[in-house]
């Protein structure tokens, strides 16, 4: 207000944008006065958005490790960011994000799969696993204690995706030669270039003949 | 990504009905190209029709041919024992194709729908004309290398990346599809189209029109085949030039053949010339020679990508080596 006495036209400025606040603020006690008290929480707590999110999403099913879950997601979520930040389920890698690395290698319904160029709403009821959902308890799955003893990785970040591959490589029957090893392993890029270690380690388990 | 909607369809005809309600809308089907490039923003439809559900993943042995369901995915049909036997060249071809993570979710479908692009189709930043008609070729004097060296024009000089479709052209096979005005067939090697003055096309499938099966007809290329790709790294590359060779011999004589190339051109790169050359004549070297140079009529590269001038001849007369040896 100490404006009123110095500058004239501050002063009449002044007094309108008291007028248009007071009738802004009135006018807001008004409309509060007349609103359902829920609504007012709602906005208080942002909850409008979180309907509209609700309304752009849709409902999936899905099997992960063993567990079902019901949930409600955006069309445009990848099956990979559904595991790792729905899920919680971080050791799924995202390397590229572009179908180019193999970091994010998942099983769907046994069937090895790159999550990032998979829309999780095409996944309805599937059955994915993991690399969480190897271990037995506190035994780990056999290809990852040949990653271990082979020292299959050094950086350890492409070592989800290796593991999913080289398990789906066996199943898969193309695990007979070295060469058909890094032919069928080739999705799965390791930039520190642990290649010969990982290639050890999948004709070990190739060779011990194990149930995978 | 932009939101979008998505919607599965429950039948080819559904498919097709719903697409025609909304002009952004697109059918997805493996996704690992529309997903990336929905990702680049370079596609952002409003509306996606989730066609996994439809009968169409069947491999048939019929009179005559195999009919090969649009759904059917790369590595089942890379892995099919009879696909192996009767058409080699396929089961080669797809397996020299993108990893195995992405062949068990890209569809035959699919893959001969991918688009015809370049770096600079991905690259929002950069013009071209194939991604926002008439802003220009970034790739005509810049990187080049990847690019093509026959039938492009001032437009476009990006090549097809399938492997799949380079047999699949050599093998005469047939596209099957259906749209809002009902169903008809496409010679595989019009499917695909050069890009002209509109590069934004890359097939000849009319709008909304959905495909269901390719076909490819009985032959004798069962044991004399070879898909040569040469790429930057041993796998899990696009080829800088690939060649599909199949070569029907009796006592050394080529009976039949069919040649056709990849990495060189805006569609899969059928060497009709050559082959009518080869037709008849006692396999050696010295004919391959002249195959391959007939073939490289009208060749033209663009800086970065002179050596495939070199590099294309060499790989069509080792292939067609590779082959008779077998």
């Amino acid at each position: 207000m100490a404006s009123k006495k110095t500058d004239q036209n501050k002063v009449t400025e002044n007094d309108s944008n008291s007028r248009r606040d007071f009738i802004k603020k009135s006018g807001l006690l008004t409309a509060l006065a007349f609103t359902p008290p829920s609504l007012v929480m709602a906005s208080e707590n942002k909850w409008d958005e979180k309907i509209a999110e609700y309304l752009e999403t849709v409902p999936l099913s899905i099997e992960v490790n063993g567990k079902m879950h019901n949930l409600n997601i955006e069309p445009r979520t990848t099956l990979l960011d559904l595991l790792r930040e729905q899920l919680q389920l971080t050791g799924t890698k995202k390397g590229c994000d572009h179908g180019q690395c193999g970091a994010c290698t998942v099983h769907v319904n046994g069937t090895r799969i790159l999550s990032c160029l998979t829309l999780a709403t095409m996944q309805q009821n599937a059955q994915v696993t993991t690399i969480e959902g190897l271990s037995k308890g506190k035994k780990l799955h056999p290809m990852q204690e040949a990653f271990i003893k082979h020292d299959g990785f050094q950086c350890g970040y492409c070592t989800p995706g290796q593991i999913m591959s080289g398990i789906a490589c066996i199943k898969e029957g193309h695990a007979n030669s070295r060469e058909e090893i890094r032919e069928y392993m080739s999705g799965n890029i390791c930039r520190c270039g642990a290649y010969h270690n990982i290639v050890d380690a999948i004709t070990e388990v190739k060779e011990g003949g194990k149930e995978l | 990504m932009k939101n979008f909607q998505i919607i599965r369809a429950l039948s080819s005809g559904s498919a097709v009905t719903n697409i025609s309600k909304e002009s952004s809308a697109m059918f997805i089907a493996g996704g690992t190209n529309l997903v990336d490039l929905m990702k680049k923003n370079v596609t952002a439809p409003d509306k996606l029709i989730d066609i996994n559900g439809l009968d169409l993943k069947k491999i048939e042995f019929l009179k005559g041919k195999v009919s090969i369901g649009a759904l059917a995915k790369n590595s089942q049909v890379a892995e099919d024992s009879s696909i192996k036997e009767k058409h080699p060249l396929l089961a080669l071809a797809l397996a020299a194709g993108a990893s195995q993570q992405i062949r068990h979710m890209a569809t035959v479908g699919g893959n001969m729908f991918q688009k015809t692009r370049c770096s600079y189709y991905y690259n929002t930043d950069m013009p071209c004309n194939k991604r926002n008609p008439k802003s220009g070729c970034g790739a005509i004097g810049g990187a080049n290398r990847m690019h093509a060296i026959f039938g492009a024009s001032e437009s476009c000089i990006a090549v097809h990346p399938s492997d799949m479709c380079v047999a699949l052209a050599a093998l005469d096979a047939n596209v099957l599809v259906e749209g809002p005005k009902g169903k008809r067939q496409i010679k595989f090697t019009d499917f695909h189209r050069l890009p002209g003055n509109t590069p934004e096309k890359d097939t000849t499938l009319e709008n909304k029109e959905l495909i269901t099966s390719v076909e490819i007809p009985d032959n004798n290329f069962t044991k004399n085949v070879h898909y040569l790709k040469v790429r930057d790294r041993t796998s899990y590359a696009f080829a800088l030039v690939s060649v599909a060779v199949a070569l029907d011999l009796k006592n050394n004589v080529i009976n039949n053949v069919r040649l056709a190339m990849g990495g060189v051109a805006h569609k899969p790169w059928r060497l009709t010339e050559a082959e009518e050359f080869l037709k008849g004549k006692t396999v050696s070297e010295e004919i391959f020679k002249q195959a391959a140079n007939l073939a490289m009529k009208g060749a033209k590269s663009y800086g970065d990508n002179d050596f495939k001038l070199t590099l294309a001849p060499n790989a069509i007369t080792e292939a067609l080596t590779i082959a008779a040896s077998k």
